[in-house]
């Protein structure tokens, strides 16, 4: 595996790849937040909130089942919201008994249970339409536009830039390890459990120490070139007018999945 | 791909609204502090430092070692950052980590991330760093245990912080959560201590000057070393009376009203659920709904602004 | 929502009486004890290309952090005339381009354009010359179609043209080039030595590979322990079989 697999932007000409970035970001968190409005049970509008991803999907041009296809990254997680199902509120489904206890099926644990996965599922494609669509360092200056901390934004986007670098170079230490454990194979890449878990902390220390040095070399890079402990960056930019059509539109649809939610 | 390697990156829809905007609320705190802080105290070399850092964390959380049959220990990192390079830069330094995993690789939500950078970043600085200065002036084979310990029982309290929220989101029953949580990272947190300890064994030798008594001392005060007993205490106490009766914690958070504002949507927490010129009616609901949007967006723009003050 | 900066400060380019660089008795110490550099004098005059060889540990590239002040040791330096001070260090900063020898540690931005662009934005150029010297960087470098490239997509040799650039959009006086060809294959080697050799900018170039320094550079200084060894024509200096070998290098 190289790094290069850490990369989540798919270039295609359409318009939500134009768009704005400051757009996309306050549209996905308004439809992930929209998500978590909505009272439980309410069907329809989460259908509509479905809708209205497939319709940004098929916008994308990467294609109508893009996100849906990359969605099941949740889905471990759903294990955790599986005992959900047996909440004393509301009326018995049907019960079980594993080994003398008596597990009670409840419709509302079942409403709650399905409520949640399909607004984890729905609010995780969203994200990850919005990276594909969107170059990561688009996305850093839009945060910074809408007012993230720009300490923050440049720790983020060192992480970004030398994530690469420094992954490679665990892949690096890694392989190395395996290399000189091959001869061992039936024992399991040899050592006891403790003496394993100790390789890698000493794989830890040496990169802590080498990422700790390259810091240091990346400061001089950066004096050298005028740093002299404000960053200034530059702002590209600029909202157009097809920006805000776009954004007020699908705000309407957004307050539109809302209201069917909430009326009944 | 996972890149997780824990099952602590909480997913959006996992938690309810008012339990995700509580630890918004308190992580914005937290980071913003976090960030006047480093301003002040620390030079301008900081920055590429804490990006680089953050980098080590993210890449040194692909070193996974076989435990048994099929599952492999992993490394969080939170301890560790803060023992060497001071709490407050710790803090930022996991907060881009778990930012980074939420928006590039969506592990972990986007409107639950406050509460995953609470449990994963401030959490776990809050006991490394406490506990381990807490040690710093003793020798050396002690103060590598304490540090292998608060490593241990962060991995441990960020579970059982995790498992509480989803509690009380109404997402998972508090008698399955709770000891499926703890049993799967006291295990985890072995390696995290054992990986904690060796780097930190590492780092003592090649450059004993990152780990000299005096900085450490100097990367926060005393207060780390009480909160971080505290909290330490807390989940230490916590952890079997959440598991061996459950019912008894469900009755006190009922009893103090956890329970029931954790698991409503955020407007219910308004006045009758409805303004009263109203009426009973579904307009109503809505317009009640409205108002906690636009006080939940406030909030959030507050946050924002008073981030923006800290740091300028 | 265009953002407007605080008024910038536009830097002047110093002017040049004399030598462009004047090295006069630097001593340094690493922290750790290591003395790196004993007694180095040195000049460069406007339009040169100078080559610096040496061994492994001699002291090269501490030399050339030296030059724009990243590292200050004893002994006087001046560039431009302008004596280096904390007063004097922006205008020094700008005058002296210095890459590094390791492409990663130079491209510490996302993109190809954010790295280009930060040395004149942190000159307190105005936007919009920041961007011109954006574009006139990458086309000197023939990279012009990559400003919008993520950084760590690049190859190595694509990495070393974008450093170069990073530095030449601060239009500096003297370009102070650590180990540039190293790691790169013949035909990106090739590339980068007409890259050089059409750059019209006076340059300090430190390598190993002499088949190079004989193509390019008509001056060669040689180190060694620290100290200037050698420092005159290049043909003679690579014809001296004796003084190449009491210093570790060979003529390939
Ligand atoms: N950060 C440092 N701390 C201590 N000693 C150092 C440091 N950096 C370099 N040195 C030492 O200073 C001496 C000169 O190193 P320098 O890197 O300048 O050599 P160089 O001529 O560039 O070598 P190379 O051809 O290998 O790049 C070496 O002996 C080296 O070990
Ligand atoms: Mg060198």
């Amino acid at each position: 595996m190289h790094s290069d697999a850490f990369d989540r932007y798919h270039f295609a000409e359409s318009r939500l790849h134009r768009l704005d970035p400051r757009v996309k970001v306050s549209l996905t968190v308004a439809f992930i937040l929209g998500n978590a409005l909505l009272p439980d049970a309410s069907w329809l509008a989460l259908g509509l909130a479905w809708f209205l991803l497939l319709v940004a999907n098929d916008q994308s041009r990467l294609g109508l089942w893009f996100t849906f296809r990359r969605s099941f990254l949740a889905l471990p997680f759903a294990l955790a919201a599986l005992s959900a199902i047996f909440s004393p509120l509301g009326d018995p489904v049907f019960s079980f008994s594993v080994a003398n206890i008596t597990l009670t099926v409840t419709d509302f644990g079942l409403v709650r249970f399905a409520g949640i996965l399909i607004r984890a599922w729905l609010s995780v494609q969203a994200a990850i339409l919005l990276v594909a669509v969107t170059p990561f360092p688009d996305i850093l200056h839009a945060l910074e536009h809408l007012r993230m901390p720009r300490l923050l934004i440049t720790i983020i986007s060192f992480l970004y830039r030398y994530l690469f670098v420094l992954t490679d170079e665990v892949l690096r230490l890694l392989r190395a390890r395996a290399a000189r454990s091959a001869g061992m194979t039936g024992q399991k890449s040899g050592g006891g459990l403790f003496w394993r878990a100790q390789v890698a902390g000493n794989m830890a220390g040496q990169l802590f120490i080498r990422s700790y040095e390259r810091s240091d070399r990346i400061y001089n890079a950066m004096l050298s070139r005028g740093y002299t402990g404000n960053l200034r960056t530059l702002h590209p930019h600029t909202m157009k007018p097809s920006d805000w059509r776009f954004l007020g539109l699908a705000l309407f649809a957004l307050l539109l999945t809302q209201l069917t939610g909430w009326i009944r | 791909m996972h890149f997780s390697p824990a099952p602590l990156h909480i997913p959006d829809g996992f938690l309810t609204l008012v339990i995700s905007l509580v630890f918004w609320a308190l992580t914005a705190l937290a980071v913003g502090t976090a960030i006047s802080k480093t301003n002040q105290s620390l030079g301008e070399k900081q920055i590429p430092l804490m990006g680089v850092m953050a980098a080590f964390v993210f890449a040194a959380q692909m070193l996974n070692f076989p435990v048994v049959g099929g599952t492999s220990g992993h490394f969080l990192g939170g301890a560790l950052a803060a023992i060497v390079l001071g709490p407050w830069a710790g803090i930022l330094v996991m907060t881009a980590v778990i930012s980074i995993q939420a928006l590039l690789f969506q592990d972990g939500g986007l409107l639950v991330m406050g509460a995953n950078i609470f449990n994963m970043g401030i959490l776990t600085a809050l006991i490394g760093f406490g506990l381990y200065r807490l040690s710093s002036r003793v020798g050396k084979p002690v103060r590598l245990g304490v540090a292998g310990f608060a490593a241990w029982l962060s991995t441990v309290a960020s579970a059982l912080l995790t498992a509480l929220q989803l509690w009380l989101s109404g997402t998972s029953r508090l008698e399955i959560v709770v000891p499926a949580m703890l049993g799967v990272h006291l295990l985890i947190g072995l390696g995290e201590a054992i990986i904690t300890v060796a780097a930190l064994g590492f780092i003592e030798q090649a450059r004993p000057d990152l780990l000299s008594a005096e900085k450490t001392a100097s990367q926060g005060g005393q207060g780390w070393v009480l909160g971080g007993v505290f909290v330490s205490l807390g989940a230490v106490l916590l952890s079997p009376l959440a598991s061996a009766d459950p019912d008894g914690l469900e009755k006190v958070a009922e009893d103090l009203g956890f329970l029931g504002a954790g698991q409503s949507a955020p407007y219910n927490i308004l006045p009758d659920y409805t303004i009263p010129l109203l009426g009973e009616t579904a307009l109503s609901t809505i317009a009640a709904g409205a108002v906690g949007a636009l006080l939940a967006l406030g909030l959030v723009i507050l946050i924002g602004r008073s981030l923006r003050r800290a740091q300028g | 929502m265009p953002i407007v900066h605080p008024s910038p400060t536009v830097l002047p380019l110093p002017a040049t009486p004399g030598a462009l660089l004047l090295a006069k008795d630097l001593h340094f110490s690493y922290p750790d004890g290591h003395p790196a550099l004993r007694g180095i004098n040195l000049q460069l005059n406007e339009g040169e290309k100078v080559a610096l060889v040496g061994p492994n540990g001699a002291g090269k590239s501490t030399l050339m952090l030296h030059l724009n002040g990243i590292l200050t040791g004893s002994g006087n330096l001046s560039v431009a005339g302008l004596p280096l001070t904390e007063k004097n260090l922006p205008l020094i900063r700008a005058a002296v381009g210095l890459v590094f020898q390791n492409p990663d540690d130079q491209l510490f931005s996302p993109t190809v354009f954010e790295d280009v662009a930060f040395g004149p934005l942190h000159m307190g150029l105005p936007e919009p010359e920041v961007y011109r010297r954006v574009e006139d960087a990458l086309a000197a470098v023939r990279m012009s179609e990559y400003r919008n490239r993520l950084s760590h997509h690049l190859s190595v040799g694509e990495k070393k043209r974008i450093a170069i650039a990073t530095v030449l959009s601060m239009s500096p006086r003297l370009l102070v080039l650590d180990e540039p060809s190293a790691g790169l294959d013949p035909r990106a080697r090739r590339a980068l030595i007409h890259l050089l050799h059409e750059l019209p900018v006076t340059m300090l170039v430190s390598t190993h590979d002499l088949a190079m320094v004989r193509e390019l550079f008509p001056r060669t200084v040689m180190m060694d322990g620290g100290q200037v060894v050698a420092d005159g024509a290049t043909a003679d200096l690579l014809q001296n079989q004796a003084l190449l070998e009491a210093h570790g290098l060979e003529m390939p």
